[in-house]
């Protein structure tokens, strides 16, 4: 199967874009970082509650690339250990928003009517409340952890998925073999699970890739207001925020992780419209 | 010649050996050949050829657009009235359109701006000649040009938006704008192709009256030979990019020598002059025969310019 | 304004209300639905059971959902958002207190935004493929891909510290007095009243601020008018605005531009809007004194009115943005501004 996708066009035509190149490229390097990363950290050992305090707010050297923070810890252990963090974050928002984004979403736009109304209603409720507002708002009524953080930013994302879903239901729904399964008395779910969504399905994956650069974002910069993950864990947007505490003198404890953060989303987003392209003119 | 004035029948537009080549990633692509033409004071001459010929591009290197297009060159000689138009200065060059030339398009609606009304529009054309002119000066002069296109109710269609107007309405609105400065040459690039048959017609009825009124010279842009009999003194046909048949417009209907022409007659569509031909000509080796020039026809030498 | 706008800005009017009134069930059921007693999380661990009952009959969580909606409802109503449970004031006076320097830096960042953003575009979709086309692919990526509080640490770093150019934090310099609070902005308070050395304090206290938040906007706002100028270049009324002759400034501001602007003012408005929620994150790393660090606040103290206050109210501007620019929208494309005034006729 992976042979059929190297050889496939689509393939040729993604891989003819250095952008989706590099954009593949960096991904590559940040989930072989999450996945290896207690092989791979200089000092897996720091990524939890260690104290060194012989090395700590050491600048960058060779034995500690990205320097250390003010307990000692070597910020670059820290950071890949932060990409773990992410990319599950990521995963497991997406994991939530998505089903039940597209679900709702396509049941809205089969049935019509009385459904159609009342979830694309709620959805606009929650389109209009600034992004990040309404996760803070949740998270203000629960504990900061990382359980709750991703059901926060998952409560924030699947409305654009109910939107995407919606409208391909919609446009969906008037085409001949959606029609043709009806007139020979497919049930209803059999039509929307195995007509009218695997329709739907290039679009919401070419739109979890982009969205994952999109949610390690927003949850970094959740955690960065101190609402999201807690320390000890090492989380990229809680790391940043303690280095911006010691600016100008300890820049590196904010600097490295900011631009760890800014490689993943990169990376996602280059990957994802590498992907978007692809499937566009495939059409 | 030079230093005299210049003879009452020079000509008033003269295009000799023009080409034009884009650079592509495969090196230049040649669209035109080196094709000349010419246009004396008053003279309704047609460019006609099929989509692709070349007919267009030739149209806008006489309005200057084609100097800033990417990877286009330019070669040969443009004169009107005695000025070097691909030596000038692009402010002077610029200074000449709308006033001394001036342009009607093809599909009338889009050509005009969809968020201002016609009086605004209008005003713009109005001040390409006379700067100073208020708003309400403008509007009475806006009125009178458009009466002579035969709009009576001007107050309805100055306040309107193009969309709010027909086809035919917006293109008699384009045809007073583009003749209310006076222009000395008119480029009409397909006009009313856009329309149906009996409108098309009518317009270019109209544009015919207004420009002898006015004796305003005319390079006409067409695919259809048909279209043209009635209008242009004489026809250019050109293919290709190159200049094909060149005969006073009875002579080509009555004789027409070159295998192009012949087949292109043939795909005049029957009913009128409208309309697109039935069927696009199927590219024939004859039709690379040398160019057939009527007697009478031959191009007059290049009017090596005076000063302005 | 005729009687069209009048009629259209009535039904956005009726619509946002509608969804302000689904903003506040949605924050009420979160607010109220979520595990765990309200009272006891505000009051913490150490609080007696007695101090919990008495929050919980202050805060009437003990009627049933329904009643205590009904409730909120008509408080906020009548103004009154509760009281704040940690500075022991009502919510609106705070909100009035913190909302004028986050409108300040929110309108700052706006017009840095258009400013930049939209030259940029048209200078893009002018000279395609040039060195400002470049740079504005460049901006959108790097817009999109980086978080604004990235920015705000990045710009904080290299122009307050580094270059020292600008103000570390803070509204104004220690020692400079607030201007008289006619509308809260300190720069337009500063000008009416004529201080102008406190103005010029204000502004460079809000440059880095306002540069951070509008960043992701700049980007986005350069692309989107790029794409639909470029368009409109290619229309045949922008060929006749040439063929015409008229100049090339004329063409790009006037022919090509306000067409272009329609499509794109639609996500201008998203984007403006969107910075409400940022600025919680610029304001966090400039100390900036706004309602989203009163947000920020209310939220790690707990502060259950305060929090819905301020999501209500960052929801009813959000609206208004959107009306605002659905406004501007219909006034500018004259097809919509015909159609209404048709339908109300």
């Amino acid at each position: 199967m992976i042979a059929a996708v190297f050889n496939s066009r689509g393939w040729y035509k993604f891989r003819r874009n250095p952008l989706s190149m590099v954009g593949l490229f960096l991904v590559a390097l940040v989930v072989l970082m999450a996945v290896l990363a207690p092989l791979v950290a200089p000092y897996p050992q720091h990524a939890g509650a260690f104290v060194d305090f012989v090395n700590a707010s050491q600048p960058p050297s060779w034995s500690n690339p990205f320097g250390t923070d003010l307990v000692g810890r070597d910020v670059l252990s820290r950071v890949i250990f932060g990409y773990q963090i992410s990319l599950m974050l990521g995963v497991v928002v997406l994991g939530i928003a998505v089903p039940i984004g597209v679900g709702l979403g396509l049941a809205a736009g089969y049935f019509g009517g009385v459904v159609d109304y009342v979830i694309m209603r709620v959805v606009d409720v929650f389109l209009s409340i600034p992004p990040l507002v309404l996760a803070m708002a949740i998270m203000g009524f629960l504990e900061p952890t990382l359980t709750n953080g991703m059901m926060a930013v998952a409560a924030m994302w699947w409305p654009w998925y109910a939107r995407l879903a919606y409208n391909m239901a919609r446009s969906e729904s008037r085409e001949g073999y959606v029609l043709a399964a009806e007139v020979i008395g497919a049930s209803t779910p059999h039509i929307l699970i195995r007509e009218i969504l695997p329709n739907c399905l290039p679009a919401v994956f070419t739109k979890i890739t982009l969205d994952l650069g999109f949610v390690i974002l927003i949850a970094s910069s959740l955690s960065f207001l101190g609402l999201g993950v807690q320390p000890p864990t090492p989380d990229l947007g809680s790391m940043v925020a303690e280095g911006a505490r010691y600016l100008p003198d300890n820049w590196w404890m904010a600097v490295f992780p900011a631009l760890a953060i800014l490689v993943a989303v990169l990376g996602f987003n280059l990957l994802g419209d590498g992907l978007r392209d692809v499937m566009d003119t495939d059409r | 010649m030079s230093g005299t004035a210049i003879p009452a029948d020079a000509p008033l537009l003269q295009i000799r050996d023009l080409t034009l080549a884009f650079e592509t990633w495969r090196g230049p692509v040649e669209v035109l050949h080196g094709i000349s033409l010419s246009i004396r004071r008053g003279e309704k001459v047609a460019l006609v050829g099929q989509s692709g010929s070349g007919k267009s591009v030739t149209a806008r290197i006489v309005v200057d657009q084609m100097r800033r297009q990417r990877g286009a060159r330019i070669g040969g000689h443009v004169r009107f009235d005695g000025l070097d138009l691909l030596g000038l200065k692009e402010r002077t060059a610029r200074a000449l359109r709308g006033t001394a030339v001036s342009m009607v398009f093809q599909d009338p609606t889009s050509a005009l701006n969809p968020v201002f009304t016609i009086a605004a529009q209008f005003r713009e054309v109005l001040r390409r000649a006379e700067p100073t002119l208020t708003a309400e000066q403008a509007r009475g002069r806006a009125a009178e040009a458009l009466s002579h296109v035969l709009i009576h109710d001007a107050d309805r269609v100055l306040d309107s938006y193009p969309f709010q107007l027909s086809g035919g309405m917006n293109q008699r609105v384009l045809i007073a704008m583009a003749m209310a400065n006076h222009p000395r040459l008119l480029v009409a690039d397909e006009p009313g192709t856009a329309l149906d048959v009996t409108v098309q017609d009518r317009t270019l009825k109209l544009m015919a009256a207004l420009t002898e009124e006015q004796h305003t010279a005319v390079l006409m842009i067409s695919h259809n030979l048909g279209v043209v009999r009635e209008f242009a003194d004489r026809v250019y046909v050109i293919y290709h990019g190159r200049i094909v048949e060149h005969a006073r417009t009875a002579d080509l209907f009555a004789d027409p020598r070159h295998p192009y022409t012949r087949a292109l007659l043939l795909a005049v569509p029957k009913i009128s002059g409208g309309g697109l031909p039935t069927g696009l000509l199927e590219a024939s080796g004859d039709f690379q025969a040398p160019a057939v020039i009527h007697p009478g026809c031959e191009e007059p030498p290049l009017d090596i310019g005076v000063a302005a | 304004m005729g009687p069209s706008l009048l009629t259209s800005l009535i039904r956005r009017l009726w619509m946002s209300l509608l969804v302000l009134i689904g903003v506040s069930m949605l924050i009420f059921c979160i607010a109220r639905v979520i595990p765990g007693d309200p009272a006891r999380i505000a009051l913490g661990p150490n609080a007696t059971q007695e101090q919990v009952d008495l929050l919980r009959e202050r805060l009437h969580l003990n009627d049933p959902l329904p009643v205590q909606y009904a409730e909120f409802v008509k408080e906020s109503l009548q103004g009154d958002l509760g009281m704040s449970l940690y500075t022991n004031r009502p919510v609106v006076t705070d909100i009035g207190d913190f909302l004028p320097a986050t409108l300040e830096l929110v309108l700052f960042a706006g017009i840095l935004m258009v400013a930049i953003g939209v030259p940029l575009g048209v200078l893009a979709a002018r000279y395609r493929d040039g060195w400002v086309d470049n740079l504005v692919r460049l901006l959108s990526l790097a817009g999109v891909v980086t978080p604004t509080f990235v920015w705000a640490v990045f710009l904080m770093l290299g122009f307050a510290f580094f270059l020292e150019w600008f103000p570390v934090a803070g509204r104004l310099s220690e020692g400079v007095p607030p201007p008289p609070g006619i509308t809260g902005l300190y720069t337009l308070d500063a000008l009416l009243t004529g201080r102008f050395a406190t103005f010029a304090d204000a502004v460079t206290h809000i440059v880095l601020p306002a540069t951070a938040l509008a960043m992701t906007g700049i980007g986005q706002t350069a692309r989107l008018t790029r794409a639909s100028v470029a368009q409109a270049y290619d229309t045949p009324y922008v060929h006749m605005a040439e063929a015409y002759g008229y100049p090339e400034g004329r063409i790009a501001s006037r022919y090509a531009l306000r067409p272009a602007m329609i499509p794109t003012l639609t996500i201008l408005g998203l984007d403006f809007a969107a910075m409400l929620g940022n600025a919680f994150l610029v304001e966090a790393v400039f100390a900036w004194p706004g309602l989203a660090r009163y947000g920020v606040q209310a939220i790690l103290h707990k502060d259950l009115n305060a929090i819905v206050g301020t999501v209500l109210v960052i929801s009813a501007f959000f609206l208004i943005v959107n009306i605002l620019v659905d406004l501007t929208v219909a006034w500018l494309n004259p097809r919509i501004r015909l159609e209404n005034r048709r339908a109300a006729g």
